[in-house]
């Protein structure tokens, strides 16, 4: 089996499993909601609200990425998933991939309901020209969120206490996607008078971050989940 | 750093050879080297606080200086060395855990003097700036750095042999070397204020009272010593502990099968 098919298996099970046990939809969902809300009641005036919208939503992203992530990888660890998975010799390239990718879809889900939440809570506005712009933003962002979330979970799979590490590994990392998808959204949302235009060397660092951390995890993934020996 | 050599034993002492082979940290070169960093130490001091001139903007605070700029360039140096200590432990044909130790002894001593770099660069902005913190690039990218490598540490603490501690933390530390661009870069992009470098401008032009300079330079001595001094302790009471983790291990394993022969 080539390296991409199990990739797309992987991550059509781990999709799967969330269909099916509504983990997604019933759980992280609401909960990046409810920050949204906690968030109006810290900053309570609306215009300040609709000024900070690009980053409370990627703000919100964060703290949801890093229950997906557990949850990701609950689900491998708690029958030996991942242990097997390793022992029947499947690529951890492809293991790396598969679970991005699944990460990264449900990710892009969670974005598409936290821009809604945004223009209807803050009042922020969608404008035609920026909407290539936000596209381009979400779908880099997301990519590069995936690839780290997925690494770290690798790493702290299988240990007591990764649910307290797993934010301190993470959140210092994932600081350039929130500044780069921060700025890019403002330009593309027009927060405060801002142009289009100045959004897209946002948008380069985002693809940097991405290609780097998607290349580097692919790298560190398998030696992360062997054995030592 | 002088450990007394264990009281001895009636019962497998071959099991206690190699504690009792390695209960000390220092050896002649390390008491030399501590020395030779003491010296220096004192010779910073009296530089920096006696002889160095006051500035002429920032009067007495430019002191803090003599201590910020050293603090920074061994925690730097301190990173560099865990990064590539990672690397060799990875790439290297016999995976010694030598260089995992050096690499960890190294994030240790970095983070301590990055907290010190911090605390010395609040103080000065404070009386300079007016305020502790800013929101430039380097303090953020120092500031993230920080956590990090409390990260890193972290991760180290994680549990599980030492082979595997070796391995997981060597990615962890040269995963570093990918963030650390990107943050910086990220964080640069965002703002900017920190005054430029003076020692190492782009031109090469040194711009600084002699005697200013001089005091500086000093610092980077002392400091460099006082890691390497530090490095070699730390690196050596980690391969005791590690010792003594086996060594425990095998003492419970004897435990269990005289219990066994027993009953």
């Amino acid at each position: 089996m080539s390296r991409w098919r199990i990739a797309r298996l992987v991550a059509a099970k781990d999709l799967q499993i969330e269909r099916r046990s509504k983990v997604v939809t019933n759980q992280v969902l609401p909960f990046a909601a409810v920050t949204m809300v906690m968030f109006a009641f810290a900053l309570d005036a609306s215009d300040l609200l609709e000024r900070v919208a690009p980053g409370l939503v990627w703000l919100a992203t964060m703290f949801s990425l890093l229950i997906l992530v557990q949850r990701s990888f609950a689900v491998e660890a708690s029958d030996g998933a991942l242990d097997a998975l390793r022992v029947a010799g499947v690529d951890p390239v492809a293991i790396f991939w598969g679970k991005s990718i699944a990460l990264a879809v449900e990710l892009v889900v969670l974005q598409v309901v936290l821009v809604i939440v945004a223009v209807l809570l803050y009042g922020a506005e969608l404008r035609l020209g920026g909407v290539v712009l936000l596209a381009t933003t979400v779908v880099l962002a997301t990519c590069g969120l995936a690839a780290v979330g997925t690494l770290y979970g690798g790493l702290t799979a299988g240990f007591s206490g990764r649910e307290t590490l797993l934010p301190l590994l993470v959140l210092p990392v994932v600081a350039p996607v929130l500044i780069g998808a921060t700025r890019a959204m403002e330009s593309a949302l027009g927060t405060d008078g801002a142009v289009v235009s100045e959004g897209w060397p946002w948008i380069g660092l985002l693809a940097v971050f991405a290609v780097a951390f998607c290349a580097g995890g692919a790298l560190a993934f398998g030696p992360l989940i062997e054995e030592a020996t | 750093m002088t450990t007394k050599s264990m009281t001895s034993r009636t019962t497998s002492t071959d099991l206690d050879a190699p504690i009792r082979r390695r209960a000390a940290t220092g050896t002649r070169a390390t008491r030399i080297l501590g020395g030779l960093t003491m010296a220096m130490m004192g010779w910073l001091v009296a530089f920096g606080l006696g002889f160095s001139p006051a500035d002429r903007d920032q009067k007495e605070a430019v002191r803090i200086m003599y201590v910020h700029v050293p603090t920074v360039w061994l925690a730097y140096l301190a990173f560099t060395v865990t990064a590539l200590c990672s690397g060799l432990y990875l790439f290297s044909k016999k995976h010694s855990l030598g260089f995992d130790r050096f690499a960890g002894a190294s994030a240790e001593i970095g983070v301590v003097f990055m907290g010190l770099t911090l605390v010395t660069g609040m103080l000065w902005g404070k009386i300079t700036w007016g305020v502790y913190w800013e929101w430039d690039a380097r303090l953020t990218t120092t500031a993230l750095l920080f956590v990090s490598y409390v990260g890193y540490l972290a991760v180290r603490g994680l549990g599980g042999n030492h082979h595997q501690r070796a391995k997981r933390s060597a990615v962890v530390g040269l995963l570093a070397v990918i963030e650390i661009p990107l943050v910086h870069w990220s964080v640069r992009m965002w703002r900017s204020l920190h005054q430029t470098a003076t020692v190492l401008d782009t031109d090469g032009d040194i711009d600084m009272d002699g005697l200013m300079l001089f005091s500086l330079f000093v610092g980077l001595i002392a400091f460099t010593l006082l890691f390497v001094w530090l490095l070699l302790h730390r690196s050596r009471s980690m391969a005791m502990e590690d010792i003594l983790d086996d060594h425990g291990l095998d003492r419970a394993l004897d435990a269990r099968r005289a219990e066994a022969a027993i009953s």
